[in-house]
C-alpha cells in the first residue's frame, strides 16, 4: 500500500500522474481479490463421504434435508477459509459432537467396532487351523483302513437262523 | 471334554454378540418415560439438572440449576429447522411477558453449528438465554430426538408440560400462566 502511494507521489512529480493513478486503481482493485482467494485444501465431496448428517443419521453425501444443507454450507465456509480436511473434521466435532464423524474415534464403547470384527476373524481362522487338520487326519485314517475288515461275529442264535435261511435259499 | 468346550465357546461368543446388538439397539431407541409421567401428573425431575453447557455467543457456562426458583421454558431448537423459525417470535413475545414474573425461556441449540445459531438469534431478536448442547448430553436425558421440543419446568425443577413438536402460542401462554399460578 505504502509502495503504491510512493509510486503515485513519484509519478505526480514526474508528470505521469494520470497514468500512475490508473495503474494504482487497477492494483488496488486486484489486490483484495488476490488476498481473498485462499487456495482450498479440501473438497466438499471428500468430506461429505466421511461425515454424518447428525439429525438424519445418514452419511452427509446422501442426506438431503435442511440440516444436511446447513451442515454443507458450514463446511463450504471452512473450505473457503483454507482449512485442511483434518481441521474441518475437528471443527465439525466441536460444533456437532463426535456423532458427526462417519468413523467414530477408537475409544470407549466405540473400541468394540474396531476390535470385534478382527477378533472374530482371528477366532474363526484359529478354529479352522485346529479343526481342519483333525478332519484330514480322520479322513485319511478312515481311507487307510482295509475295506474288507470283518464285521463282529454273529451270536449263535443269529448264526443258526442265517444258516437256516441260506439252506432254504440253496434248496 | 473337548467336544463340550468348542460349542460352549461358540455359544458364549454368539450370546455376547447378541447382547452387544441389543445394547446398540436400545441405545438408539426413544425414551418416552417422561411423556408418560407428565401425562399421569407424576412430574419427573428435570434430568441432567446440574450439567453445565456453553452459552451461545459468550464465554461461560450455564445449567438448569442456575435457574432454580424460576419457571423455565426450555426450547430445543436449530437454525435450519422451519418450525423452530416459526416458534421463535412466539417464544420471544412470551419471554417479554414472563420475565418480570420470575420465569424465563431458555433456548438450547442442538444439531446446529454456533455461527448459524448466532445468526438465528440475531435475526429473530431473541433476548432470552441460549446454551449449546453440542453432544446432546442435556437433551438426551429429556428423550429428545429432534427439534423443536419444548419442556416447561416448574420452580422445583420438575417437568410439568412438554411439546415434542411445534408449539402454539395459546398452549405456551396457558401452560406458563398455570405453572406460575401454582406457587404465586
Amino acid at each position: 500500500m505504502s509502495r503504491i502511494t510512493h509510486r503515485i507521489r513519484t509519478a505526480r512529480r514526474s508528470g505521469f500522474a494520470p497514468l500512475a493513478m490508473l495503474m494504482a486503481s487497477i492494483a488496488l482493485a486486484l489486490a483484495p481479490a488476490a488476498w481473498a482467494t485462499t487456495k482450498p485444501r479440501a473438497s466438499l465431496t471428500d468430506i461429505e463421504n466421511d461425515v454424518m448428517c447428525t439429525a438424519c443419521r445418514e452419511p452427509l453425501a446422501v442426506a438431503n434435508s435442511p440440516e444436511a444443507e446447513s451442515e454443507r454450507n458450514y463446511i463450504r465456509g471452512l473450505i473457503a477459509q483454507g482449512l485442511t480436511k483434518a481441521q474441518i473434521e475437528q471443527n465439525l466435532v466441536a460444533q456437532y459432537g463426535e456423532a458427526v464423524l462417519g468413523k467414530p474415534p477408537a475409544s470407549g464403547v466405540n473400541l468394540t467396532i474396531y476390535i470385534l470384527p478382527p477378533a472374530v476373524l482371528a477366532v474363526g481362522i484359529a478354529t479352522l487351523a485346529v479343526t481342519l487338520p483333525r478332519w484330514r487326519r480322520r479322513t485319511r485314517a478312515a481311507a487307510s483302513q482295509p475295506s474288507g475288515a470283518l464285521p463282529p461275529p454273529l451270536d449263535p442264535a443269529d448264526a443258526a437262523r442265517l444258516e437256516h435261511e441260506l439252506s432254504n435259499f440253496r434248496g | 471334554m473337548r467336544r463340550v468346550v468348542i460349542p460352549a465357546v461358540a455359544v458364549v461368543i454368539a450370546v455376547g454378540l447378541l447382547a452387544l446388538l441389543a445394547f446398540g439397539v436400545s441405545a438408539q431407541g426413544t425414551n418416552s418415560s417422561i411423556d408418560a409421567s407428565v401425562a399421569r401428573g407424576d412430574y419427573p425431575q428435570a434430568p441432567n439438572y446440574h450439567l453445565r453447557l456453553p452459552i451461545l455467543g459468550a464465554s461461560g457456562t450455564e445449567s438448569l440449576a442456575d435457574f432454580r426458583g424460576k419457571v423455565v421454558v426450555m426450547n430445543v431448537f436449530a437454525s435450519w429447522c422451519q418450525p423452530c423459525q416459526a416458534e421463535a417470535p412466539i417464544l420471544e413475545q412470551e419471554q417479554q411477558r414472563i420475565v418480570k414474573n420470575n420465569a424465563t425461556i431458555l433456548g438450547v441449540t442442538y444439531l446446529d453449528n454456533s455461527s448459524a445459531s448466532e445468526a438465528f438469534v440475531q435475526q429473530n431478536h431473541i433476548t432470552y438465554p441460549v446454551i449449546r448442547d453440542v453432544n446432546g448430553n442435556l437433551v438426551r436425558g429429556f428423550g429428545t430426538t429432534g427439534v423443536p421440543e419444548t419442556f416447561v419446568i416448574n420452580r422445583q425443577g420438575q417437568i410439568v408440560a412438554l411439546r415434542r413438536y411445534q408449539l402454539a402460542g395459546d398452549w405456551l401462554q396457558q401452560t406458563v400462566a398455570r405453572v406460575l399460578d401454582e406457587h404465586s
